[in-house]
């Protein structure tokens, strides 16, 4: 593989009369565009899109991919986002023409596959979150979670309340706050206790008339189960507030415990996590919403429903929050997820959720020597370090991370959750070997002593990427955003060519 | 039955609970109260080997009427278009697909780049300044410019034409909610927003004005006309667009648009149900700061050469927490990457020969079902690949005898707009042959 160090722009290798597409010339009578279209909103200065070659094209996003770790290049145990291996066969099934070529207002007779694909994932994941009704809509984890906040604020107002305070325990995804606040709601943030769980005695303080709901995330970000979450959700339901499960952490409890089980009301889940989306460089994801009944005439339309053998669209949802995302949600996601649940079955997932418990703790115990670990107790599908001893020889967390990266590892998150000083969150999924985990504790522990003998080494790293530590504070002070040709060859406006009928 | 998606054997596991001096991994759930175990099989159908996964569906995936076997003239906000077979190669390549967020920027500079060209093509279609990664979808991103709007206008009221996708609609109405602004919706006069309402609903508390380019009915609004009232009280102009369409109309951005945002559906995105799709946001360099989800800017390392790095993150959720501008973490990356994979292939000119074939394909069936018995073209306004016909019977009817001739007709658009019943909204884009469009005429005209 050969890396250059700079890459070219697309935009640099264009050269006028170039292309990488053919279409038939156009078959039907044309008439003038000035006839069709008034002058004043026709297109003078045609966009600046690249010309290049089909091969050209293909070389340019090849040479970028190899400038990309994903998944199937190397570990990726970043914590809290649950970089589990993506099956092949959910990424043929995808493509099929009969679900990637289909379009959503057709009639839904013609779409009786389809219907019961969400029809029967909408079931599945009720009996796997516990809950009683799911909705597909919402297009990602935050979304979900504003979704399932705006349901809770309906749900509250039906009943004649004014409850517009969310708890949130300062471990908590900056999602949970964000999402209040666009949900109209505001956040009050409570400490967790120095066993990194919530402090059920400040729940209590904060609980009230006013409170709408508790946020949480079980296992939460530390990776630890809130092991008193009976009693928080008695805290909360006694003041009349519902219980906000945060599913990115769903990995550690398949088939062991449910949201709905633990008391609460209303779970979102990220499916390009648990369920293995894929994560697409940054999305598509999937969020969908499991409820209890309570907050079941509050879901968004439609739902999918079955009579007799028939699927169908459910619009009638009077007290409905209305739509959260166009059409079915992100469809080509759910549809992954739902072949890899296939895949799986209960003792399939079973054993995710167990495997992925092992490796976590096999590799704490392993890392615990040689690097601080704030909480010393069992943990679920992940955990966190502390690189507050290193801090003291003056290699800090993400001098850490980048040394990783000579490795061919991905990095954990890092400075996540900010209850911990100089954190690294680590999550090593159920997928990768226990080769994979030896390499990887065996690299972290040779960067735990070059940090004691040669912390050059570290602090100069990464060595061997295709660029080195990036100037973010110039990148955020004076923002380029775009790509901006080099004007002197377009300046002169006789240059200008016009679009042509 | 193998877990092939598992590598853990017995003897790792024997291994891995030794080390730990436990004896069951049952051991490791211990902190887990007994009351709320599970303690029993979850109810879901048993695993499917992969054979067996791949029979079940694609005996699925039959059941559905597809773009492979059938004509379509459906359209509404999704589009059956070619999409170059460059496409599928580059995102199932999967240093891409299996990546994700470049949150470590020196072994994501793939992606990073990527999204740079992607943002630099939004802004080139659009004629803006500065666009983000994308969006979950059109209809969304139109909603987050209402709240970007509303938040740096400090004012409370949003005036959207009832051209604009009854969808977006719905979901601008749902985030109204959340953040506590009002919605007025503006009426259709000939097919197009009527600027007299428009007129009248625009004032002093309105924090912006949307409009979809071209709208929901296909129509080509005139964006000329409507900047004036938009701008007239200081509210921000937001216009959702068809960017393909961009190949051939004005940009928004030449329009004074402040925000523009849409669905790059049309640019190498199958139709898949709806989902995902791929929503863009753009703006001016003034509302820079106040975009919505991720940004990729340029910058350099530390021996001065060009990289790319995740930017302007003071906006987003997980630093500034309930503070922040919106609760959007994740794009459609993916998505992203396959649009700008399709506008690469097109380039400068194909994108505007496609958008010519659309507009020129249209016409052609626009005309030629205006001349059938019974069938009227109702508007009168320009239009792109879509318009609005009125039928001799109900919709429902017409497309069920449309569908045994192996063709999706048009939608409905009693649906949404009560004065249009028995009103079809057709859909003609580059990727129907004179041949397909003669066989709807005929078959509308035989029913």
């Amino acid at each position: 593989m050969i890396k250059q160090k700079e890459k070219a722009l697309i935009f640099e290798m264009s050269r006028p009369g170039r292309a990488a597409y053919d279409l038939p010339d156009c078959d039907v009578p044309e008439t003038k565009l000035e006839e069709l279209i008034p002058s004043h909103l026709i297109r003078q200065t045609p966009a600046e899109l690249p010309e290049v070659s089909e091969l050209d094209l293909m070389r340019h996003y090849t040479e970028l991919s190899n400038r990309n770790h994903g998944i199937d290049s190397g570990f990726y145990p970043l914590g809290s986002c649950t970089m589990k291996y993506n099956p092949k066969i959910n990424e043929d099934v995808a493509r099929y023409p009969g679900f990637a070529k289909i379009h959503p207002y057709q009639s839904e007779e013609t779409v009786q596959g389809a219907l019961e694909v969400l029809y029967n994932l909408q079931t599945e994941l009720a009996e796997i979150t516990g809950m009683d009704e799911v909705t597909l809509q919402p297009a990602a984890g935050a979304q979900g979670e504003w979704s399932a906040l705006m349901m809770i604020r309906a749900y509250h107002e039906s009943r004649g309340e004014n409850r517009t305070k969310v708890i949130v325990p300062d471990s908590a995804h900056g999602t949970n706050p964000a999402s209040a606040a666009v949900a109209g709601l505001d956040t009050i943030t409570i400490p967790s206790d120095e066993h990194g769980l919530v402090d059920v005695e400040e729940l209590k303080k904060a609980v009230g008339p006013d409170t709408a709901a508790l946020m949480l995330t079980n296992p939460n970000t530390l990776g630890l189960f809130e092991e008193h979450i009976v009693e928080i959700a008695k805290v909360v339901h006694e003041a009349g507030g519902l219980l906000y499960y945060d599913g990115a952490n769903a990995n550690a409890i398949l088939g062991i415990t449910r949201p709905g089980d633990m008391g609460f009301d209303v779970v979102h889940l990220n499916l390009h996590k648990t369920f293995t989306g894929p994560h697409g460089g940054g999305g598509p994801g999937a969020g969908p919403v499991g409820v209890k009944k309570i907050l079941a005439p509050f879901l968004p339309r439609p739902q999918v429903v079955k009579v007799g053998d028939h699927f169908k669209l459910n619009h009638d949802i009077p007290q409905s929050i209305g739509r959260v995302k166009a059409f079915f949600g992100n469809f080509g996601i759910l549809l992954r997820a739902f072949v890899y649940i296939r895949s799986n079955g209960p003792d399939g997932l079973l054993k995710v959720s167990q495997d992925a418990v092992l490796n976590a703790n096999y590799m704490m115990r392993k890392l615990q020597p040689y690097f601080d670990l704030p909480y010393d107790r069992v943990c679920k599908h992940e955990f966190v370090l502390s690189g507050r001893r290193q801090k003291k020889l003056g290699v800090r967390t993400l001098d850490i991370a980048k040394r990783l990266l000579d490795f061919g590892f991905h990095p954990p998150t890092i400075y996540f959750p900010l209850i911990v000083e100089e954190c690294m969150m680590i999550e090593p999924t159920e997928t990768e070997s226990k080769e994979t985990l030896d390499a990887f504790i065996n690299t972290m522990i040779q960067i735990a002593k070059e940090a004691e003998e040669s912390p050059e080494i570290v602090l100069e790293a990464p060595h061997d990427t295709v660029v080195s530590r990036l100037d973010e504070v110039s990148a955020a002070r004076k923002p380029i955003l775009r790509y901006t040709p080099n004007h002197e060859a377009s300046a002169n406006p006789s240059n200008k060519e016009t679009v042509k009928a | 039955m193998n877990f092939r998606y598992l590598p853990m054997t017995e003897e790792d596991q024997k291994e891995m609970l030794q080390f730990l001096g436990i004896s069951s991994v049952d051991e490791l759930f211990a902190d887990i109260p007994d009351e709320i175990k599970l303690n029993r099989r979850l109810q879901i159908p048993e695993a499917l080997s992969e054979p067996e996964a791949v029979k079940y569906f694609s005996r699925l995936a039959k059941k559905n009427v597809n773009s492979d076997d059938y004509i379509y003239f459906l359209g509404a906000g999704i589009y059956d278009h070619y999409i170059p077979s460059t496409v599928n190669h580059v995102i199932s390549r999967s240093e891409f697909y299996t990546a994700y967020t470049p949150y470590q920027p020196e072994i994501s500079q793939g992606e990073l780049q990527a999204i740079f060209e992607f943002q630099t093509m939004i802004c080139e279609l659009t004629g803006m300044d500065a666009a983000n990664s994308s969006m979950y979808d059109g209809p969304t991103a139109l909603a987050e410019a209402a709240n970007l709007a509303c938040g740096v206008t400090r004012k409370k009221k949003v005036v959207i034409s009832k051209a604009v996708h009854p969808q977006s609609r719905a979901i601008l109405q749902v985030n109204a909610n959340g953040q506590g602004y009002d919605v007025v919706e503006v009426d259709i006069k000939n097919g197009l927003t009527d600027l007299e309402a428009l007129d009248q609903a625009v004032d002093q508390d309105t924090a912006a004005v949307i409009v979809q380019y071209p709208n929901f009915l296909g129509s080509i609004e005139d964006l000329a006309a409507i900047e004036k009232i938009a701008h007239k009280h200081k509210g921000l102009f937001v216009v959702s667009s068809n960017p393909l369409s961009l190949g051939v109309l004005k940009p928004p951005g030449e329009f004074a648009a402040d925000i523009v945002v849409g669905e790059a559906q049309p640019f190498g995105i199958p139709m898949q149900f709806g989902g995902p799709s791929c929503g863009y946001f753009a703006v001016r360099n003034k509302y820079m700061r106040k975009i919505p989800g991720r940004i990729v800017g340029q910058t350099t390392d530390e021996d001065g050469k060009r990289g790319f790095v995740l930017t302007l993150q003071a906006r987003e959720q997980h630093i500034r927490r309930e503070k922040a501008t919106s609760n959007i973490c994740s794009n459609q990356a993916l998505n992203a990457l396959a649009a700008s994979v399709a506008m690469t292939a097109l380039g400068k000119r194909g994108v505007q020969e496609v958008a010519i074939q659309n507009i020129q394909k249209a016409h052609y069936a626009k005309q030629a079902i205006n001349q059938l018995e019974g069938y009227e073209v109702v508007f009168d306004a320009p239009t792109f690949n879509e318009f609005v016909i009125k039928a001799p019977k109900p919709v429902s009817e017409i497309n069920s005898a449309l569908l045994k001739r192996g063709i999706v007709g048009g939608y409905d658009l009693g649906r949404d707009y009560k004065e249009l019943s028995q009103h079809i909204l057709l859909a003609v884009t580059e990727a129907r042959t004179k041949e397909e469009i003669d066989l709807l005429v005929q078959g509308l005209g035989e029913i």
